[in-house]
């Protein structure tokens, strides 16, 4: 396993990628910003699982907090409401 | 039989429950029929294993996780246990969460969790049995993430604008299980009592636990 890039706290954005195949990651937070809460260990990717594959080598996964207000234009709740999707390391990388 | 007539059993004259079998199979049902049967006739596994699987399966409810919350509200050094490692909180009282990891997130006074996969039905089964229609059906699945606080109104459940609505889009390889707040009014019961106000509803987070006054 490779050391994890990123720690809790850190602003990450979402890639704006929108490959075939199966992903996990919803395309409604593609091109998000949000912060890293937590790590949540690895797991063999999925991505890879899904065809037959070992999913090797295993993939970091985080639980990243959006701004509900960040996703969604017109979000009508209150700016604090928020979302924690656990995303792949491969579909973050550093926030401007 | 509680009829008090005699008559031709054909059931002619009114309205009967139809069976699975009187509906055209779907693809769906077909290839899972399909799948089994090569499983066993590969020597995967044999059928008494399939359907031991499903028998462990069915096996799981509510109860069991309702049993878990009860114990963390009764017991706060076991509450810190589970919100670090549910699956070995749970051997300790006796329940194989099998390999899929849960994580346990808590309802405080400043924030409302809510889980929904919208991929497609991820659910801590092996805690809380199988997930209801609604949590699989695209409505919830889709309005869940965009509209909650709409979504939890639907469900009776109103969070005031001052808690933070939180929600878990479990679309990975965890697992979430709600930990409802405890309800006041509560102090001195035993988990036995504790558990009966913790719905299964209430470990997805689309309702509070029930109230002392709802038993």
């Amino acid at each position: 396993m490779n050391a994890l890039r990123y720690t809790p706290g850190d602003r990450v954005r979402v890639r704006a990628a929108f490959p075939p195949g199966h992903v996990r990651t919803p395309y409604f937070v593609r091109g998000c910003d949000g912060e890293v809460q937590e790590i949540a260990g690895t797991y063999p990717n999925p991505e890879e699982l899904a065809y037959g594959r070992d999913g090797k080598p295993d993939v970091p996964l985080y639980r990243v907090s959006f701004r509900q207000s960040d996703i969604w234009d017109g979000y009508t709740g209150p700016a604090d409401d928020t979302i924690v999707i656990d995303i792949y390391e491969h579909w973050l990388e550093p926030a401007e | 039989m509680s009829h008090d007539h005699t008559h031709e059993h054909d059931h002619g004259d009114h309205p009967y429950q139809p069976d699975i079998e009187d509906f055209p199979f779907t693809e769906r049902m077909v290839m899972t029929q399909a799948v089994a049967e090569l499983i066993v006739e590969k020597g995967i596994c044999t059928a008494d294993e399939l359907r031991q699987q499903i028998e462990l399966m069915d096996s799981r409810e509510p109860g069991l996780g309702a049993k878990l919350v009860a114990k963390a509200w009764a017991d706060p050094a076991y509450k810190a246990r589970v919100l670090e490692d549910v699956g070995k909180a749970a051997a300790e009282i006796g329940i194989d969460i099998g390999d899929i990891p849960i994580k346990a997130i808590e309802n405080t006074g400043d924030v409302h969790n809510v889980v929904v996969c919208t991929l497609c039905s991820c659910y801590p089964r092996m805690l809380i049995g199988l997930p209801p229609d609604w949590y699989k059906s695209r409505a919830y699945r889709s309005r869940t993430v965009k509209e909650p606080r709409k979504v939890l109104e639907e469900f009776g459940t109103h969070i005031p604008d001052d808690v933070e609505v939180r929600v878990h889009d479990s679309t990975a390889d965890l697992r979430y299980i709600v930990l409802p707040a405890r309800p006041a009014g509560t102090e001195d019961w035993d988990e036995h009592k504790l558990a009966q106000l913790i719905t299964r509803d209430s470990m997805v987070g689309v309702t509070p636990a029930k109230s002392p006054e709802d038993l």
